[in-house]
C-alpha cells in the first residue's frame, strides 16, 4: 500500500525543502520580522538535511513523473554543490543583512525557493521542467539581488538582471519550441533518437539559441553584460550566493541536455561551447585588469572560471564532464572562501570594497591576509593549490580530444589572469597598511578558514572528489 | 438555419462591432467596456465549439482580471488619449502593414484548411466520448503532468512573496483598526466606574 509514497523517493530531496520553505513562511508571517534570524537558521538546517539526504541516497538511477524527472548520480552531484553554496551563502549573510538593516524573514526563504529550482535544473529531463526549474531559480533571484530597496545600485541589479534574464529565459524558450517542432517531443531522451544520425538546420538554429539562454546563466562571453553590475550592486552575501549556487545548477542543466539530448551532434556543439569558452577566458582575463571594486574583479573572474569549465564540456567526452565537475566543485569553495573574506571587509562599521582597502593587510590580520592569499593563488591556478587541478582536469580532457587551440589559449588565460590574483597578494603584502578591519562574524571567519584548508589541503587527498565526479559523469554516457 | 448557426452569427456580429468600437470609441471607459464585451461574445463562440473549459477562463481571467486591471489604469491614471490618438495618421501606414501581415496569415490558415482538412484533425489530441474537456484537462493536469503543475505553484509562490518583499512598506504613525483587540477589550479596561459624590460631579 506504501508503493505511491515510494514511489516519490526520488524527489524526497526537492520534497523537503519545498515543505521547510512552507513551513518557514507560515513561521515567518506569525512571527514577523522578529523572526528573520531564527528563520534563516532553520533554513540553514533545511538545506543540511537535504544535502544529507542526496548523499545519503542509494548509488541508484530513477525517473519520476513519466521521465520528467531523473535521478541520477550526476544530478546527485550537482545538487550537493548547488545545495552546499546556498547554505554557505546564507550562513555568510546572517550577521551581514542584520547589521546592514534589510535582515527580513523573506530573504532565507526566497533562497531556499530559489534553491529548489536549481535541485529541479540539475534532476531536469525534458525541456518543460527545465525550463519550469530555471523560471523557479531565476525568479527568486531577481528578487534577491534586489532585496536591498532602499539602495539604488541593488535596485539597479535587480532590475537589471531581471530584464536581462527575461530576455535570455524568452531565448531559451524559443529553441525550446523549434527543437520541440523538429523533433517532435520534449523528453531528452526522445530528442536524442529522434535527431539521431540525420540533423536538421532547424534542431541546429534552435539548439543556438537554448545555448544563447543557458550562456546567460552561466554568464558567458557574449552573454555576460549583466554579471559586473549585478555583482556589484547586490549586497555581498546576495553576490555570494548569484557566484556560486545559481552557476552550478546551470551548469548542470548545459551539462546534462548537450550529453543527453544532443550525442548525436556533438561536432555541432562542440563549435559553440569552444567559442563561448574562448571569449569568456580572454574576456575574464584582460577585462578584470583594470578593476578597483573586488566584487567586479570576482564577476570578471568567475566568468572566466565559466570559460574553463566550458574547456571540458567543448571536449564532449566523459572525462571532459568529470572535468567540469571537479572544476565546479573546486571553484564553488574557491568563491565561497572569497566572498567570505570580502564580507570581512568592514572598516569603522562600513563596507568597503575597493581592492586598495586590502593595503598592507598581512601587518593588521594576518590570518585573513594569508587565506585570501592562498584564494588568489589557487584561481590563479598555481600548483600544488586546488585551483590549479581543476584546469589540470579540464585542459588535459580538451588536449585527449585533440582541441590544442583550445587547450592553448586555455593557458594562456590563465596566465594573463594570474596577473590580476597576484597584484591582489601584493596589496596585502608589500603595500603599506591602511586600517584595520573590524572584527568578522566568527561563521564568516570558520567559511575562510575551512574553505583555505581545503584549497590547501586537496592534493593530499582528493579521491572523494575524483571518485565522486567520475561516477557523476559516467551516469551520462 | 438551426439556432447554433444563428448564435454563431449573433455572437460574430456583437463581436466584431465592438471590437470596432473598442478602437474607435471617444471615450476610453467605453473602449474598455466593450472591450469586455468582445470577450464575453468570444466566450460565446467556444461554448458553441464545445470548448467549455476555454469560454469560462475567457470570462474569468479576461473579464474578470485582465479587463478589470485596465478600467482601473484607465480611470485612476491620469492618461490624455487626445494626445495620445494625434500621431494616428502618421502611424497609419505601419499599423496598415501588420493588418496585411495578418491577414495574409490568416488566408495561408484557411488555404490549409479547405487543401487538407485531415492535417488540421490529427494536430488536435483524440477526446474520449463522454469525457467533458474541463474533466479531460483536469486528468491530465493532476497526474501525467502533476510534477510541472507543483512547480507552477512554487514559480507563482515566489513571484507573490518577491512582489511583497519588494514593495510593501508599513507605514507608521497610522492609525489602523485592529478587530482582534477591539474584541479582546474586557469590562475592566473598556470601562471605568466612578463614585461621583452628590451634588459635586466628576
Amino acid at each position: 500500500m506504501n508503493a505511491p509514497i515510494f514511489a516519490l523517493a526520488p524527489v524526497l530531496p526537492e520534497i523537503i525543502v519545498s515543505l521547510g520553505a512552507l513551513g518557514l513562511i507560515l513561521l515567518g508571517a506569525l512571527r514577523g520580522e522578529t523572526a528573520a534570524w531564527l528563520v534563516a537558521e532553520l533554513a540553514v538546517a533545511i538545506l543540511g538535511v537535504a544535502i544529507i539526504v542526496v548523499l545519503r541516497h542509494p548509488d541508484t538511477t530513477g525517473a519520476d513523473f513519466s521521465g520528467s524527472f531523473i535521478d541520477d548520480a550526476f544530478g546527485r552531484y550537482m545538487k550537493v554543490l548547488s545545495l552546499i553554496g546556498a547554505l554557505v551563502a546564507l550562513l555568510l549573510s546572517l550577521d551581514f543583512t542584520a547589521r546592514e538593516k534589510f535582515a527580513s524573514f523573506e530573504y532565507p526563504i526566497l533562497i531556499l525557493l530559489s534553491t529548489i529550482g536549481m535541485m529541479l535544473m540539475a534532476s531536469a529531463n525534458d525541456l518543460i521542467a527545465l525550463y519550469m526549474g530555471l523560471e523557479l531559480s531565476s525568479l527568486a533571484l531577481y528578487v534577491i539581488a534586489a532585496i536591498k530597496r532602499d539602495d539604488v545600485k541593488s535596485s539597479e541589479a535587480g532590475l537589471k538582471y531581471f530584464v536581462l534574464g527575461a530576455l535570455s529565459s524568452g531565448m531559451l524558450l524559443y529553441g525550446a519550441s523549434l527543437i520541440y517542432g523538429f523533433s517532435g517531443t520534449v523528453s531528452f531522451n526522445g530528442i536524442a533518437h529522434a535527431i539521431h544520425g540525420q540533423v536538421s538546420i532547424g534542431v541546429i538554429f534552435g539548439l543556438v539559441f537554448m545555448m544563447a539562454g543557458m550562456a546567460f546563466k552561466i554568464s558567458a562571453v557574449p552573454f555576460h553584460m549583466w554579471t559586473p553590475d549585478v555583482y556589484e550592486g547586490a549586497p555581498t552575501p546576495v553576490t555570494a550566493f548569484f557566484a556560486s549556487a545559481p552557476k552550478m545548477a546551470a551548469v548542470a542543466m548545459m551539462v546534462r541536455i548537450l550529453s543527453t539530448a544532443f550525442p548525436g551532434i556533438v561536432t555541432q556543439w562542440q563549435q559553440i561551447v569552444g567559442f563561448l569558452a574562448i571569449l569568456s577566458m580572454l574576456l575574464g582575463a584582460f577585462a578584470a585588469i583594470g578593476q578597483t571594486n573586488i566584487k567586479r574583479l570576482m564577476a570578471y573572474s568567475s566568468i572566466g572560471h565559466m570559460g574553463f569549465a566550458l574547456v571540458g564540456l567543448a571536449a564532449g567526452t566523459q572525462i571532459g564532464v568529470q572535468g567540469v565537475l571537479i572544476y565546479m566543485t573546486i571553484y564553488l569553495l574557491m568563491t565561497l572562501g572569497t566572498f567570505a573574506a570580502i564580507i570581512s571587509m568592514r572598516r569603522n562599521g562600513q563596507m568597503v570594497e575597493t581592492i586598495a582597502d586590502l593595503a598592507g593587510l598581512s601587518k593588521t590580520n594576518g590570518k585573513m591576509a594569508f587565506f585570501l592569499a592562498m584564494m588568489m593563488f589557487s584561481l590563479a591556478g598555481i600548483p600544488p593549490l586546488a585551483g590549479f587541478f581543476g584546469k589540470f582536469y579540464v585542459i588535459g580532457a580538451a588536449m585527449e580530444a585533440h582541441l590544442y587551440t583550445l587547450s592553448t589559449i586555455a593557458v594562456l588565460a590563465s596566465v594573463v589572469s594570474a596577473f590580476y590574483y597576484l597584484r591582489i597578494v601584493k596589496i596585502m603584502y608589500l603595500d603599506d597598511s591602511v586600517g584595520a578591519f573590524d572584527k568578522p562574524y566568527w561563521v564568516v571567519d570558520w567559511a575562510l578558514v575551512l574553505s583555505g584548508i581545503f584549497v590547501l589541503a586537496f592534493w593530499v587527498y582528493p579521491s572523494p572528489i575524483i571518485i565522486g565526479a567520475m561516477a557523476a559523469a559516467k551516469s551520462l554516457f | 438555419m438551426n439556432i447554433v448557426t444563428g448564435f454563431f452569427y449573433l455572437f460574430s456580429t456583437v463581436l466584431i462591432a465592438s471590437a470596432v468600437m473598442v478602437i474607435s470609441a471617444r471615450n476610453p471607459v467605453h473602449s474598455v467596456l466593450f472591450l469586455i464585451l468582445a470577450f464575453v461574445n468570444a466566450a460565446g463562440l467556444f461554448l458553441l465549439l464545445g470548448a467549455e473549459f476555454l469560454a469560462m477562463i475567457l470570462v474569468i481571467v479576461y473579464v474578470g482580471a485582465v479587463a478589470v486591471l485596465f478600467l482601473f489604469v484607465v480611470m485612476m491614471l491620469d492618461v490624455d488619449f487626445a494626445e495620445l490618438k494625434q500621431g494616428f495618421l502618421q502611424y497609419l501606414p505601419v499599423g496598415a502593414l501588420i493588418g496585411i501581415a495578418v491577414l495574409v496569415e490568416l488566408v495561408f490558415v484557411l488555404g490549409t484548411w479547405f487543401q487538407a482538412p485531415g492535417e488540421l484533425i490529427t494536430r488536435a489530441s483524440a477526446v474520449k466520448p463522454g469525457v467533458s474537456n474541463t474533466q479531460a484537462l483536469g486528468q491530465v493536469l493532476y497526474t501525467q503532468y502533476v510534477y510541472f503543475f507543483e512547480i507552477s505553484g512554487l514559480i507563482l509562490l515566489t513571484a507573490m512573496i518577491g512582489a511583497i518583499v519588494l514593495t510593501l512598506r508599513h507605514k507608521v504613525g497610522v492609525k489602523r483598526q485592529d478587530i482582534a483587540q477591539q474584541v479582546a477589550r474586557t469590562k475592566e479596561t473598556a470601562m471605568e466606574v466612578k463614585k461621583v459624590p452628590s451634588r459635586v460631579g466628576v
